[in-house]
């Protein structure tokens, strides 16, 4: 097919397409008047009901914790997918090659920053239930504490950190961890992920019941998700940057 | 003008569409796709949100207080995350294709000639 028929199938799609575009923002609520309700619902449930200042982690956890672990498993597979792609072209070890960054200076700021962002991490993900904030969000920054090390010191201290020990048993711990909770709350009774432990007090870090093990669970997976693609993409190109391609 | 902020989500995902169809480049490809997946954040967001409203966090404002939708937000959180990995994957694909074919031109690719 050429470039040019392409585009006239394409054009002729695009008609269909704006159409229905025209139809649904015509159709939609003017921008600032939300008619609702779940939402409404919700924020005015979630302080009295489950003792939760963040509206928007109890939906993610609790209220709907059963999508997220849709989400979170779709993550899990993207990261596993990566690896098993990347590993299957690789066939020589990486780990022996010396990456190093030569300047003190360098080294020294990017370890410190790199055990702050970790600090950061844990406590956007603790707080997750008082301030904006949470299991996604805090497993992101937690990786980008790893990708630090990486950056500013060597390859093979990213290796070891991040790599083996850390990324694949913690991205398999949250993932399993997250749906183990969801079973644990049928074995005792409830519905699957609900939340079953007192829901403690407002704004204290103990509240949130078993959502906020779900929380933690959902840290681990995202960070360990995250490690696990950022250190399949290094070992590639530190790989090919070595001569170290090709079968 | 009420519905400016639909009107840019919209143009966003044709801007994405039209990346998409025209992409000579797969890793190119992926960021039109990301692209159109960045429109969906700005409709959530756009439907959520009430005049005057403030984040759904009571940590220091009653809950009485005026909010936007919580439910749109968590929506749009989680799919930032797994849009972040599935673009991975589609460069790791991009990656293999690469090492198969030795390029990343579609169009120059016996198999995805369309």
């Amino acid at each position: 097919m050429t470039t040019r028929v392409r585009l006239a199938v394409f054009s002729s799609g695009l008609v269909l397409v704006a159409a229905l575009l025209v139809d649904g923002v015509s159709n939609l609520p003017p921008f600032g008047r939300y008619a609702g309700p779940y939402g409404d619902i919700v924020a005015r449930l979630v302080e009295p009901q489950r003792h939760m200042a963040n509206a928007v982690t109890a939906v993610v956890f609790d209220y709907r914790g059963f999508d997220t672990m849709g989400e979170e498993l779709i993550l899990f597979a993207a990261a596993s997918a990566v690896a098993l792609l990347l590993r299957e072209m690789r066939d020589h070890d990486t780990s022996d090659l010396v990456e190093g960054i030569r300047s003190d200076a360098l080294r020294g700021v990017g370890a410190l920053a790199a055990i702050v962002t970790f600090v950061l991490a844990l406590q956007v993900v603790a707080h997750g239930f008082i301030t904006p904030g949470g299991g996604f969000q805090g497993g992101v920054v937690l990786s980008a504490a790893f990708a630090l090390v990486f950056l500013t010191n060597e390859y093979r201290a990213y290796n070891r950190l991040a790599s083996s020990s850390f990324a694949e048993p913690v991205e398999a711990l949250g993932a399993g961890g997250y749906v183990f909770l969801g079973l644990l709350a049928l074995a005792l009774g409830f519905g699957f992920l609900e939340n079953f432990l007192p829901f403690g007090v407002t704004g204290r870090l103990r509240s949130g019941g078993s959502a906020a093990i779900v929380n933690w669970s959902s840290a681990l997976a995202v960070s360990g998700g995250f490690a696990l693609i950022f250190s399949e993409y290094l070992q590639e190109n530190v790989a090919v940057r070595h001569g170290r391609v090709g079968k | 003008m009420t519905i400016l902020p639909y009107l840019l989500a919209v143009w966003i995902f044709l801007v994405g569409l039209v990346g998409i169809v025209t992409s000579r480049n797969l890793i190119h490809l992926t960021v039109c796709v990301s692209i159109c997946q960045s429109a969906t954040y700005i409709l959530l967001l756009a439907i959520g949100y009430k005049s005057h409203g403030t984040a759904p966090v009571f940590a220091d404002i009653p809950t009485s207080r005026k909010v936007v939708d919580p439910v749109v937000q968590s929506l749009t959180l989680t799919d930032i995350v797994v849009a972040v990995a599935v673009s991975a994957l589609l460069l790791a694909l991009a990656l293999k294709v690469f090492e198969a074919e030795g390029s990343l031109d579609p169009a120059e690719i016996a198999e995805l000639k369309g």
